[in-house]
C-alpha cells in the first residue's frame, strides 16, 4: 500500500483528503497557484479555459450551503461542468451504498469528485476505489479533516503576515469537535509557525492535542497575549446546553472575542473566522465587524484556494 | 558553440528603436513570464510609455494542461492599466511555435478588447505550428535539432542566450 494515498507515484497531489502528510512544498504550491487565480477572481472575466470539457460532481452526503457553493464557484471559473448532488435525500435513502454511488457518477465520467460526508473516512474510501484518471477533493468528513479551509486560513494569513517564520497562531473555542482546527494545525505547523496556540475549556480540547507540537490554554486572556493572529472556531448550537457547556452566555464570558480581549493580542492581530459565525456567542459583533476581521476576505481567499486546489489534482 | 548565438543585450537597443517609431499615446507593453518579462522590463524605460508595465503568465491558458497538468507555481498576471482600446505591445523572449502567443491573447481578450496587438520578440527561432509571426524581432536564430533556445538572466541583470538540450 502506497504511503501517501493523496500523492501519486511521482509525488505530486492526486486526491486532497487532509492536509496532515501534505510535504510543504505542495502546500506552498497551492497557496502560490491560489495567489495567481486570486488576481483572475479580481478582473471582469473571472474566468479561465483551464478546465474546460471535465465535469466537477460536488457529492453532499451532509448539508453546506456555502462550501458547496464556493466548490460551484470554483470550478465554473475553471471552465469544468458542475453537477450538484445532495446525496443524503436521494440514493442514500434509498439504501445505495457509498461506493455504489460513487461508481454510478464515475460511469458518467466525472474527473473530480468534492465530498463532504458526516463519517470521518468517507473520502479516503472514495479515493481507494475511483479510477486513475478521477480526483477526490475532501469538504470534509466527520470530525477529522476540512483541508481546503485549512488552507484557505493558511492563505489569509500568508496575505496579511507574509512570512510564517515569525508568527504566534491562537485557535480559540471548541477545537474537539473542530475539522477546520485539525487541518489548520497541521498546516500552520508544516510551514514552519513556530507557536500555534489552542484556547478553549478542558471539555473541548481533545486530549493529547499538545502531541501535535501546540501549546493548550484554558485562560483565554492568557492565551491571546502576543498573538499575531486569532482564529475563533464556531461553536455548534447543538453543543450548548450539553454536558460539555453549561451556556452560551458563559461561554461568550470565557472565551468569546471582545475587543476588550483582543486588545491583548498584537496591535496589527488579524481575527478569523471560518463562518458560520454566532455573534454573541463565540465572537462579538464590534469584533467581526471591526478593522482586525479578516473574515470576508478569507471567503474570498476560498474560492481561489478550491481553484487552485481542483486544477492541481485535475491536472495530475 | 554559443558564439554563434547573437548577444541579448546588443538587441534590446535596437529593438527599442525600431519600436520607436509605433508608440503612440494608446500603447502599453506586457511582458510574458519570465523570460519576456526581463526583456520587457528593459524595453519598457527606452520607450517612455505612460502606463507602467504589464505582467503575464499563461499558464492558466496553456493548451497542453490536459496532457501536462500545472507543474509550475503560475506567477500571478498584473496588468495595472485598462486593456480597452489600447496598442499592445506584447514581449516575449523566444518565439517558437506560437502556442503562447495565442494563450497570451486569449487571456488578453479576457481583461478587454484591445486597438490593436504587436508581437515584440528578442529571437524569432521559426518552427511555428500556428499562423503566429512577430512585428518586431530582435534576432532570427537557427536551433539545431534537439537543443531549445533559452534566456538567462544574471545576478547583475544581463541577459544572455544560450542553447540547452530540449528535454
Amino acid at each position: 500500500m502506497p504511503a501517501n494515498p493523496q500523492l501519486n507515484a511521482n509525488g505530486e497531489l492526486q486526491h486532497l483528503l487532509s492536509i496532515e502528510g501534505l510535504p510543504r512544498a505542495i502546500l506552498e504550491q497551492i497557496l502560490n497557484t491560489a495567489e495567481s487565480f486570486v488576481g483572475v477572481t479580481e478582473r471582469e472575466v473571472k474566468k479561465v479555459p483551464l478546465m474546460r470539457g471535465k465535469s466537477v460532481f460536488n457529492l453532499f452526503f451532509e448539508a453546506s450551503t456555502r462550501t458547496r457553493t464556493t466548490f460551484e464557484i470554483a470550478a465554473k471559473r475553471l471552465s469544468a461542468d458542475v453537477i450538484n448532488l445532495n446525496v443524503s435525500v436521494s440514493s442514500q435513502t434509498k439504501g445505495e451504498s457509498l461506493l455504489d454511488t460513487v461508481a454510478n457518477l464515475s460511469a458518467m465520467q466525472a474527473d473530480v469528485f468534492v465530498v463532504r460526508h458526516g463519517s470521518s473516512g468517507a473520502p479516503y474510501l472514495i479515493a481507494r476505489h475511483v479510477k486513475p484518471h478521477e480526483h477526490v477533493i475532501n469538504a470534509g468528513d466527520g470530525r477529522h479533516a476540512h483541508p481546503t479551509q485549512g488552507l484557505l486560513d493558511l492563505y489569509t494569513i500568508r496575505h496579511y503576515k507574509k512570512d510564517f517564520g515569525a508568527l504566534t497562531v491562537a485557535i480559540v473555542g471548541d477545537v474537539l469537535h473542530s475539522r477546520v482546527a485539525r487541518s489548520l494545525i497541521h498546516g500552520l505547523t508544516s510551514l514552519g509557525v513556530p507557536e500555534v496556540r489552542v484556547i478553549g475549556p478542558q471539555t473541548l480540547i481533545p486530549a493529547g492535542v499538545a502531541a501535535l507540537g501546540v501549546r493548550v490554554f484554558h485562560d483565554m486572556r492568557a492565551g491571546l497575549k502576543g498573538c499575531d493572529v486569532v482564529v475563533m472556531l464556531r461553536l455548534q448550537n447543538e453543543r450548548m446546553n450539553g454536558p460539555l457547556l453549561p451556556s452560551a452566555q458563559e461561554f461568550f464570558k470565557n472565551y468569546g472575542l471582545t475587543a476588550e480581549k483582543l486588545a491583548l493580542a498584537k496591535k496589527d492581530a488579524i481575527v478569523m473566522h471560518p463562518g458560520p459565525m454566532n455573534r454573541g456567542v463565540e465572537i462579538d459583533s464590534p469584533v467581526a465587524d471591526g478593522p482586525h476581521s479578516v473574515i470576508l476576505p478569507q471567503v474570498t481567499f476560498g474560492i481561489a484556494v478550491r481553484m487552485a486546489v481542483m486544477s492541481i489534482v485535475a491536472g495530475n | 558553440m554559443t558564439s554563434r548565438l547573437p548577444d541579448a543585450e546588443a538587441l534590446i537597443p535596437r529593438l527599442a528603436a525600431e519600436l520607436k517609431g509605433r508608440v503612440t499615446p494608446a500603447t502599453a507593453m506586457i511582458g510574458l513570464h519570465t523570460g519576456g518579462a526581463w526583456v520587457a522590463e528593459r524595453l519598457h524605460p527606452l520607450l517612455g510609455l505612460k502606463e507602467p508595465l504589464g505582467l503575464m503568465d499563461i499558464a492558466f491558458y496553456r493548451d497542453d494542461y490536459a496532457k501536462e497538468g500545472l507543474k509550475h507555481d503560475p506567477k500571478r498576471t498584473r496588468i495595472p492599466f485598462e486593456v480597452e482600446g489600447r496598442d499592445l505591445l506584447l514581449v516575449d523572449d523566444v518565439l517558437y511555435t506560437g502556442r503562447t502567443v495565442r494563450a497570451a491573447m486569449n487571456e488578453l481578450f479576457d481583461y478587454g478588447r484591445p486597438r490593436s496587438i504587436a508581437l515584440v520578440v528578442l529571437a524569432d527561432r521559426g518552427g511555428r505550428q500556428l499562423p503566429i509571426a512577430a512585428q518586431h524581432a530582435g534576432a532570427q536564430v537557427e536551433v539545431p535539432a534537439g537543443k531549445r533556445l533559452r534566456l538567462k538572466r544574471a545576478a547583475n541583470g544581463r541577459l544572455t542566450l544560450e542553447l540547452e538540450d530540449a528535454g
